[in-house]
């Protein structure tokens, strides 16, 4: 169950659907530069409900095929510019979805079931250019009632960060439930810590309710500060400055690359 | 108490207004003016007396409700438990169509934005949406979006119970008639004037001859929003929050 970050990033495999989650639920960042060093590519990313700097670091480094996402940037510090450029060319396939419709998918996939009927959507253009997505009237309504379905989304694996886990592969989440939801939803789950504990998390109530159980998570590695640049929930902020730094680095392919390579050797 | 108003506090004013009698209002991340006009609208409520309007601001951990992960947000939605959100648009046209997208085909979009997030599902569920977008120009105010992130008007068939009520920019306030369809333009900032926004607005708006101007803040609310609404801000927005600071002191208003 304890791994480390080399050992886990070999676990994903080429072709291989991968869920990531939103910037401010817990970036597992120190899993980036593994992940592009293992050279694992044609990803699909998932992201929950959208993406940010791990994203663009991972189409950069040309992993990724496509991508399904409600949006990607990097917040404060604009636009995600390696997902753009990508746009641009057209050299990933993209699957732009609304954040609520990713979440069904991944309550479909943690029910066992084929689908998650959702609300809105109807005349939109992000409908229109899913094929995948479905449109029935309502079974249960007298006449009409149109109603968007959204198929169950199965990642092969989610990788995301954390503030704790013990020695027996519980991982504490406190109340970011999306997290648990991506685990849920996924074939493997991968997670990073800030720390490893030697007590059991669930023998206390207090912290057992925030727990997603050791049955969902395939492997641990300890990354303290590993969500940095971004921040965690309760332990530190992000470090905008250092997005913002990336953000100008990354407009052009030589100047992500250069960023890539001297991030390498910066630690937080 | 100087009577002078800022740009940015006539908008959180504006806000605060359009927000009367809202039970749960929903601000998204990176929307300092909303927040805002959120918070002075809890003020104000508590000042009057009146149950105060209930606020989940993303990104704030103090002014926030929500433990069930960024699914509850749309969860609380779907039940009519939102009454009020905010919407943006890098393009938004006369039908409240709103592009959070791109420009040029999709998908392949010669500029790409981030993407649509929620707006495909909250423009639908939530009864008073606010399109809030402070540049006023012709690239902004189309006659047609690029990409429908959302579309502002449903068929009768489809499940609507929300959508847009209100148009503010940095120019005016429009309001918006789900019937016709179309915005009319209500009042006008100060300094600003019809024949502006026309030029700068590529979709034809009803209005009246004389359109009026933006309501200002009365001193009691306009101190509100410079002690109590700037220091909950801070917790959110430190730089926004920081820059008003700067602009106030201008003012001569320093606290």
């Amino acid at each position: 169950m304890l791994s480390n970050l080399d050992e886990m990033a070999a676990r994903i495999g080429p072709r291989m659907h991968v869920a990531l989650p939103v910037d401010y639920a817990g970036v597992a960042m120190a899993m980036t530069r593994p992940i592009i060093a293992h050279g694992a590519g044609e990803l699909h990313l998932v992201c929950v409900p959208t993406g940010g700097l791990q994203v663009d670091q991972l189409i950069g480094a040309g992993l990724v095929h496509s991508i399904e996402t409600s949006a990607v940037s990097l917040g404060e510090a604009g636009g995600a510019p390696r997902f753009n450029q990508a746009v641009k060319d057209g050299a990933i396939h993209l699957s732009d979805a609304t954040c609520p419709a990713i979440h069904a998918g991944l309550m479909a996939a943690q029910k066992g079931i084929p689908f998650m009927p959702m609300r809105g959507l109807i005349g939109s253009d992000v409908l229109r250019n899913r094929d995948d997505w479905r449109v029935m009237d309502n079974p249960f309504a007298a006449a009409g009632d149109p109603i968007v379905l959204i198929p169950a989304i199965r990642p092969d694996v989610a990788v995301f960060h954390a503030p704790m886990a013990d020695r027996f592969g519980n991982v504490w989440i406190g109340r970011r439930r999306e997290l648990a939801a991506m685990a849920y939803a996924s074939g493997e789950t991968l997670v990073t810590v800030e720390r490893v504990v030697d007590g059991s998390l669930v023998d206390d109530e207090m912290t057992a309710a925030g727990v997603l159980p050791a049955l969902y998570v395939t492997a641990i590695a300890e990354a303290p500060r590993g969500a940095w640049p971004y921040g965690l929930w309760g332990e530190y902020a992000t470090d905008v400055d250092e997005l913002k730094r990336y953000a100008v680095a990354a407009r052009s392919a030589q100047g992500f690359a250069d960023y890539m390579s001297e991030a390498l050797r910066v630690h937080p | 108490m100087s009577a002078e108003t800022l740009p940015r506090e006539l908008l959180i004013g504006t806000i605060a207004r359009l927000l009367e009698g809202v039970r749960h209002v929903a601000v998204g991340a990176t929307s300092p003016i909303p927040a805002a006009g959120a918070m002075l609208r809890r003020a104000l409520d508590e000042r009057n007396g009146v149950p105060a309007a209930r606020l989940s601001i993303l990104g704030s951990v103090r002014h926030n409700f929500f433990t069930n992960g960024s699914a509850e947000l749309f969860d609380a939605a779907g039940q009519g438990r939102i009454d009020a959100f905010f919407l943006s648009g890098g393009q938004i046209d006369g039908q409240a169509n709103v592009n959070l997208v791109g420009l040029g085909d999709y998908p392949r979009s010669e500029v790409r934005w981030p993407g649509s997030f929620g707006s495909a599902y909250l423009y639908f569920v939530v009864p008073r949406v606010i399109l809030f977008r402070e540049e006023h120009t012709p690239r902004v105010f189309v006659k047609n979006v690029d990409f429908i992130s959302a579309p502002g008007v449903s068929s009768p068939e489809v499940y609507r119970p929300g959508g847009p009520v209100a148009l503010l920019t940095g120019k005016g306030l429009f309001s918006f008639d789900r019937q016709r369809p179309g915005f009319t333009l209500d009042s006008l900032h100060p300094g600003h004037d019809l024949m502006e926004v026309q030029e700068a607005t590529g979709f034809d708006f009803a209005h009246p001859a004389n359109p009026p101007v933006t309501p200002a803040l009365d001193a009691s609310t306009l101190g509100l929003l410079r002690r109590q609404v700037l220091n909950e801000l801070e917790e959110t927005y430190p730089a926004y929050v920081a820059d008003w600071r700067r602009d106030l002191a201008g003012l001569g208003e320093a606290h």
